[in-house]
């Protein structure tokens, strides 16, 4: 069992849903994003995925896309994220880490070292966005095979008959992208969404969390009620981007605000049934 | 991988073209790719679509485009014998529209009502804007801020043919940017919307199909020039940027005994990043739903790369290119912007041809071959596009000030 099958069976025995949050490593430095990532699990953050930054990402919202370029800006890169993961650990062995990115940067540095260097370093689960399971063999299943999840995306325009193919070389949980777009852009309906899910149930017996689109407590609880978890990243990412000036400084308010924010988001998490 | 003894069989099922090509997309495009590919081959298969395709080539883009002997180069030159390939006649003034063309109407076999592109120069841009104002369909251009004010005249053409054109500010704004956000669009709006790719790249069926698409270059060429010679040509030569007026020419004649020749753009020369030569100067990755050369540095992120023409400033190319690199079937080669725009100026002078700043890159590359080779030697070129569009980078290149005429 990895971290991340320890903690949704966890939550499912307390009997409550997962709040999965994301922020950018190195975003909007590297040493205050190493700060909100220590402090995100007190926060309230049950999964937290870790954005690899890439200069064109291209299924993300202009939050995320900001988020990337202040992070490359600042230097950040695959390995200094991977270093992020390693210097957490030494504090927090339980928090499920999900590394969430496009594939070339992985496979620039080479896949069989990033499959070695993500397990040294501590991370649990991968999200490849442009790695659909036609391409599985060259990633995902040796990724799988060494013990790392692998999070698929599924989507509005999956439908039942693609559905077992994408599921098939998933783990950990499946992400349910509610709206048929990018990033922090449109809200889904719930009771749309709620179909989809399940639908997807039929499909597997994996937890759930659905996301793009999940701006506040409400929609949190909203979502993760009909679900197993709600993930929240652009409106994250833009409380970072609230506290930061024009030559990429943060200012001093922006780690307590980004964490009240997970805080609220985690309570609204909490409240649903 | 290929058990036939051609190099015109790929790709495999899954789009590669050796290890290059495939489908590296979203989940929520997945679905939608699928839905082209099974699309296109049913159009394939379909003899009235060739039927359509052909009408409209003859009777509105203007084909066949011939197949010229460009006297005054060749005397110039003093060596090889050099025919131009002249789709810089083609309305619109550009090999693209052989491409928009058989696009749109395999948007209208699916049923689509509503059209996107990306563009650079605007050449694409404007190609899809002109068969979408045929067709009577909606039609959206992203384009890059900084190409929008580099290329105002097409800007203008898309937007009196009735298309939106929509300013991508993210990254640099240049065309990778609006690729990036056209491809967003496409995630939002999955239902009605086709997107029109410029080049042979992106996720399969688009590498394949905008070849098949622009083949019509090369299978024209080869029936023209046994017309004029009774014999295939020795060398054929095209610029690349993405690659698709290149594969276009190249593709019916790989199996040939032809020396095959892509010219990229060098820009400022190879030394540092002030270049878009993906196969010369780039490595490979993956990008834009494909795996191909890309110019990227050593964690992975993609450079912006540079040419004096926009049409060629993408940090990638197409995958079957990579693929006949790796093997060594077609030779890549770079000239600069200094090299390129000698060789427009040249056309200018020898042939009374304004040649775009792509071709010129061609060209640019047959001035240094042709006055070794013999007169027996011919050379196909392919003129891919005018040069009205470049006159305002050339004259900036060349100092002239054209408020002082």
């Amino acid at each position: 069992m990895t971290r991340i099958d320890k903690r949704f069976a966890a939550l499912k025995a307390e009997g409550r849903k997962a709040l999965v949050t994301f922020i950018t490593a190195g975003d909007p430095t590297p040493g205050v994003s190493a700060e909100i990532l220590a402090h995100l699990p007190k926060a309230g953050a049950d999964v937290i995925e870790l954005g690899m930054p890439f200069s064109d990402p291209m299924a993300d919202g202009p939050a995320i896309q900001l988020s990337s370029q202040r992070a490359l800006g600042q230097g950040m890169n695959l390995q200094k994220t991977l270093d992020m993961v390693a210097e957490f650990r030494k504090s927090d062995g339980d928090t499920p880490i999900v590394l969430m990115g496009y594939y070339n940067p992985i496979y620039i540095y080479g896949t069989e070292r990033f499959i070695k260097a993500a397990l040294e370093a501590g991370v649990d689960g991968l999200i490849v966005v442009d790695l659909p399971p036609e391409e599985d063999g060259e990633f995902c299943v040796p990724a799988v095979e060494a013990g790392l999840n692998f999070i698929r995306l599924t989507t509005p325009t999956t439908d039942n008959q693609r559905l077992p193919a994408v599921v098939k070389n998933t783990s950990g949980f499946v992400y349910f992208v509610s709206i048929a777009g990018i990033t922090g852009t449109a809200s889904a309906d719930a009771d749309v969404v709620a179909g989809h899910v399940n639908r997807i149930r039929q499909a597997t017996d994996l937890p759930i969390a659905v996301g793009f689109g999940i701006k506040s407590p409400e929609d949190a609880a909203k979502f993760a009620s009909i679900s197993d978890g709600a993930v929240v990243g652009s409106a994250i990412v833009n409380t970072i981007a609230q506290h930061v000036d024009d030559q990429g400084q943060p200012d001093a308010a922006l780690v307590p605000e980004v964490l009240n924010f997970v805080q609220s988001l985690s309570q609204g998490v909490r409240s649903a049934q | 991988m290929n058990q036939v003894n051609s190099y015109r069989t790929g790709p495999d099922e899954n789009g590669h073209f050796g290890i290059f090509g495939g489908r590296y997309v979203a989940e929520t495009l997945m679905p939608l790719i699928l839905a082209v590919e099974k699309a296109y081959n049913a159009a394939k298969a379909d003899p009235s679509f060739q039927r359509d395709f052909d009408y409209y080539s003859k009777h509105y883009v203007g084909r066949p485009s011939p197949l010229y002997f460009a006297e005054g180069l060749t005397r110039y030159f003093g060596g090889a014998k050099l025919y131009l390939k002249r789709d810089e006649l083609n309305h619109t003034g550009a090999h693209k529209i052989n491409n928009t063309l058989g696009q749109i109407l395999l948007a209208r076999r699916m049923g689509k009502k509503r059209i996107i592109a990306e563009t650079g120069a605007g050449q694409h841009g404007v190609a899809t804007a002109t068969v979408c104002a045929l067709f009577k369909m909606e039609c959206v251009v992203y384009m890059g801020a900084t190409d929008i004010e580099r290329q105002a005249p097409n800007v203008f053409r898309m937007k009196m043919l009735g298309a939106k054109v929509v300013p991508v500010t993210a990254g640099n704004g240049t065309l990778k940017d609006a690729m990036n956000e056209a491809l967003r669009e496409w995630v939002a709006r999955v239902e009605d919307t086709f997107y029109i790719i410029g080049t042979a790249a992106g996720p399969h069926p688009y590498p394949a199909m905008v070849r098949d698409f622009q083949s019509v270059i090369g299978e024209e060429a080869k029936e023209q020039i046994m017309e004029a010679e009774g014999r295939l040509p020795d060398t054929l030569v095209a610029c690349i940027g993405g690659g698709s007026n290149a594969m276009g020419l190249f593709h019916p004649f790989l199996d040939d005994k032809v020396d095959i020749i892509g010219v990229e753009a060098g820009g400022h020369g190879l030394d540092g990043d002030e270049h878009c030569a993906s196969l010369t100067g780039g490595r490979p990755g993956v990008l834009h739903g494909n795996r191909t050369y890309l110019l990227q540095d050593a964690d992975g992120q993609i450079l912006e790369g540079h040419s004096i023409s926009a049409g060629l400033d993408y940090p990638g190319i197409g995958p079957e290119h990579s693929w006949l690199h790796e093997i060594g079937r077609v030779n890549y080669v770079y000239v600069t912007d200094d090299e390129a725009l000698e060789a427009f100026q040249l056309c200018c002078r020898e042939e009374g041809i304004i040649p775009a700043l792509e071709p010129s890159h061609a060209l640019a590359h047959v001035t240094k071959i042709a006055p070794t080779l013999p007169e027996d030697h011919i050379i196909i070129m392919n003129m891919c596009g005018r040069g009205d569009k470049d006159i305002f980078s050339v004259g900036r290149a060349l100092g002239i000030n054209m408020n002082e005429f």
